[in-house]
């Protein structure tokens, strides 16, 4: 015990970085050497031969990725623009209730600490084509029932739908708990030199809420990026690859495919591409700081 | 704290809320119901579904006569390994949770605490976010690889590691917000008066942390409990998680719908108990976390 007590400060911080480069960087740097090899699993055990070529030429084969990536960047853009514009609205407005906040807040948790993976299933029942809750509604209007899931044209609409659901209440906590925090005296200033309710809101309330609003913006932009768990349940990229993701092709590449080197490729080219959006993003962060 | 709303005439309700900025009469109450409505509605289906017959489902039958024989079959069905998928995902999430705090509250405390050059502690924590950032998926490939090549591939032991690395960022980055708020004063205090290091962080420092620990635990535990596809990928039939059971459910060639709904149901619990037992915690831990 006197041992683990003198050398303290020095020891505290090893596990964490112990388990950091054992399980992430180690991997990482792992990815360099399996994106040139062709990787095969026998019953010894892992044979590696060096075919830096081949995955340069399966990833130039590869036709998924142009669908994959037009697919990851209007899914992200789409449902983040939505649901930064429906949490804000909602934050805003729901500041201004004087009962009912409290259960509000305890429903929008819901959703945050759910399984994907039953949001994606509870979704795919929901959006069935016989009996689902939407199709009954627009057969109870006497409408054509619509193919949430297995249509091409929709189906993106339909996964993004999902996501909005999912995610609004996240960015509604953020930035409600930013609303609750503007300083009141600055509003009651404003409003003592007789500003309207719009000019309050443009120019004081906002301008208060932009550091809250950059950071949900990145979050959610950065976890859009990531998602994984529902699609894989509504769709699997499917129909052809009209819902086909980024993450989805990953997994696909490296499990049912079986190519774990062309599949670190594509990782590396990923991870590459997430750096560089957060540099960007930091910058950003900075320009909002400042101004 | 100023009140100057009671000394100024201002021109709006006095029971309105000092940030109403706009819609604070019934735009807001509808608002609000609304987004109840839209958020509940869903789970208030599917639970419903989980209690009817597949031939109540199709039919859309109202009022349905409720049945309790999909969370049968579902929990005890000849059919179902789903009692064994709760028990693998409680196993690996309480775990990987009581792992995953010892490592990341020393490590956030050494940071807040400990003189270390920036190049440990910048690089340290500039990492974790950037790991953060990355989608799980990328480092599937090398873990697989090195699970498999050091014999750890479908084990529990494997599953536990990764969710423990994957909870750490948000759990330094958390615990570290909570040690910021502690005046340091106190600690040395007691060194002064002949406490040892460790004695002084586990004795003066810990207990003062304890919400943020409760934060941390339960948000470790539910990301632990929901994840899919490192379980997914890096186990077979046999440890098969509840998020792993789920996508199996949805695959079937003939879904069974209403058990699916059930299984859906149960796979929620968890998060309902421990969000009606610590929803200060949570609300506090998500929106700190993404403040700070």
């Amino acid at each position: 015990m006197d041992f683990l007590n003198r050398s303290f400060r020095h020891w505290s911080l090893l596990p964490a970085v112990l388990l950091f480069v054992v399980l992430t960087i180690y991997p990482v740097a792992n990815l360099f050497r399996m994106s040139v090899s062709t990787i095969e699993f026998t019953q010894g055990g892992g044979q590696w031969s060096f075919t830096p070529l081949r995955n340069l030429a399966l990833l130039r084969a590869d036709e998924v990725i142009p669908a994959a990536v037009r697919n990851t960047l209007l899914f992200v853009v789409a449902s983040v623009a939505i649901e930064m514009a429906l949490g804000l609205a909602l934050a805003i407005v729901v500041a201004g209730v004087t009962r009912g906040k409290g259960l509000l807040r305890t429903v929008m948790i819901l959703p945050i600490l759910v399984p994907p993976v039953a949001i994606g299933s509870m979704w795919k029942l929901l959006y069935n084509y016989d009996f689902g809750i939407f199709n009954q509604a627009l057969t109870a209007l006497r409408l054509a029932p619509v193919n949430w899931l297995g249509s091409t044209s929709i189906a993106l609409w339909s996964v993004v739908i999902v996501d909005i659901w999912h995610w609004v209440p996240f960015v509604f906590l953020i930035l409600f708990a930013a609303v609750e925090a503007l300083p009141i005296d600055v509003l009651e200033a404003a409003r003592v030199d007789g500003a309207t309710k719009w000019q309050l809101l443009r120019r004081v309330v906002l301008p208060l809420l932009r550091p809250a609003i950059v950071v949900a913006l990145l979050f959610r932009t950065i976890l859009a990026f990531k998602v994984f768990d529902e699609v894989y349940l509504l769709t699997s990229g499917g129909p052809g690859t009209s819902t086909e993701l980024v993450t989805l092709h990953l997994y696909k590449v490296f499990f049912e495919q079986n190519q774990l080197g062309y599949g670190s490729l594509l990782s590396l080219a990923l991870i590459a591409a997430i750096v560089a959006f957060l540099l960007v993003g930091r910058q950003a962060v900075r320009m909002a700081r400042a101004s | 704290m100023s009140t100057p709303a009671a000394a100024l005439p201002i021109p709006r309700s006095a029971a309105a809320p000092p940030t109403a900025v706009v819609g604070s009469g019934w735009i807001g109450g509808t608002l609000l119901v609304l987004a109840v409505v839209a958020v509940v509605g869903p789970f208030a289906w599917i639970l419903t579904a989980s209690f009817k017959y597949q031939i109540a489902i199709y039919s859309g039958e109202w009022p349905f006569t409720p049945t309790l024989s999909n969370y049968a079959e579902v929990l005890f069905g000849r059919r179902s390994d789903f009692v064994g998928n709760v028990v693998n995902s409680l196993i690996v999430a309480s775990i990987s949770t009581v792992l995953v705090l010892v490592v990341g509250t020393l490590a956030a405390y050494s940071l807040q605490r400990f003189r270390w050059p920036a190049w440990v502690s910048v690089g340290f924590l500039t990492w974790t976010l950037v790991f953060h950032m990355i989608p799980v998926l990328t480092l599937i490939g090398p873990w697989y690889v090195a699970f498999r090549e050091l014999g750890l591939y479908d084990t529990r032991f494997a599953l536990i590691l990764t969710h423990v690395t994957i909870n750490l960022p948000m759990t330094v980055w958390l615990m570290r917000a909570f040690f910021r708020e502690v005046p340091p004063e106190i600690e040395e205090a007691a060194l002064v008066d002949g406490c040892r290091p460790l004695d002084a962080f586990r004795r003066v420092t810990l207990p003062l942390v304890v919400p943020g620990l409760i934060a941390a635990a339960i948000l470790a535990f539910i990301f632990s409990w929901n994840e899919f596809p490192v379980a997914l990928s890096l186990t077979s039939r046999e440890l098969a998680t509840v998020p792993v059971a789920i996508a199996r459910f949805a695959q079937q060639y003939e879904i069974q719908h209403s058990q699916m709904a059930a299984a859906s149901i149960v796979s929620t619990i968890p998060a309902l108990i421990l969000m009606a037992l610590g929803q200060r915690f949570i609300v506090r831990g998500l929106t700190l976390g993404a403040v700070k």
